[in-house]
């Protein structure tokens, strides 16, 4: 896209999170916290069952910023995990990334910096809380 | 089991030096559905030595991982991670509080390059679930 500007909503983008995804990211991640992979676990310690990884979501807002802005540098990312994605034995869980374009501060010989906020949903509840993302982008 | 104030401002050992690799950073990417072309890793993919610091942490104070939910995470990047990097990961608790029979811990992790400078810094809270 061309240079961001203040109130530009971003394309809403649609991820399934699926079971195997859950197993394949403790792999990738090093978070082998079994509430992510076995219900009996989950249950055992008063969760509704086996819920994604927190940072698996912020992984996915993380992708739908880079898409967004390809050529941006992510200076600062941030959430809170207000609730949980739980994602069923069958099928999957959908995840959906909303973004607007909050500020685009220049900065005095290099690119601008830009405020994405995010609203990250699953089954019309928002699971990240503020999520927030600094980005410097090339000039012009 | 509670944790007491004296947790609070200290540092814990540094994670062994992590090389990050293409291979590594392509499964990361692949686990979250997308596909690695080359380049910097994604924004979150500090949180591998994060995440090391944090089992560190864990295991010094005798804690256990099912017993921890996620409850913020924020990173404050000063440049990208790149394959090739050799990091290493610092966690420091910055805060403790109790409500509702679990603990509630601010962590601070800092994350070095080879030369010893600051490529990120990490805050996490982690919620230690009471024994309800």
């Amino acid at each position: 896209m061309s240079t961001p500007t203040v109130g530009d909503a971003l394309p809403t983008r649609t991820f399934t999170v699926t079971r195997e995804d859950l197993v394949r990211y403790a792999a990738a991640s090093g978070d082998h916290n079994p509430i992510h992979q076995d219900e009996a676990v989950a249950l055992a310690v008063g969760l509704p069952g086996v819920i994604a990884h927190g940072m698996y979501t912020m992984a996915l807002a993380a992708r739908a910023v880079a898409e967004w802005l390809p050529d941006g540098e992510v200076v600062e990312f941030g959430t809170k995990f207000t609730n949980p994605v739980l994602v069923p034995a069958d099928g999957g869980a959908e995840v959906l990334v909303a973004g607007t374009v909050k500020a685009v501060d220049e900065e005095p010989g290099q690119g601008p910096l830009v405020t994405v906020v995010l609203e990250v949903t699953c089954a019309g509840t928002k699971v990240l809380g503020m999520p927030r993302a600094v980005l410097r982008v090339p000039c012009g | 089991m509670s944790l007491d104030q004296s947790l609070v401002g200290r540092a814990f050992a540094p994670t062994a030096p992590y090389a990050v690799t293409e291979e590594a950073v392509a499964s990361f990417v692949s686990a979250t559905g997308g596909q690695y072309a080359g380049g910097p890793a994604p924004a979150t993919f500090a949180i591998v030595l994060a995440f090391e610091a944090m089992n560190g942490f864990l295991a010094a104070e005798e804690l256990e991982l099912r017993r921890i939910v996620h409850g913020d995470q924020r990173f404050s990047y000063r440049r990208p991670v790149r394959p090739g990097d050799v990091l290493t990961a610092q966690l420091s608790v910055t805060g403790l509080r109790q409500i509702g029979g679990n603990d509630i811990i601010s962590t601070q992790s800092e994350v070095h390059d080879a030369d010893g400078e600051l490529v990120c810094s990490t805050s996490a809270t982690l919620v230690h679930r009471g024994q309800a």
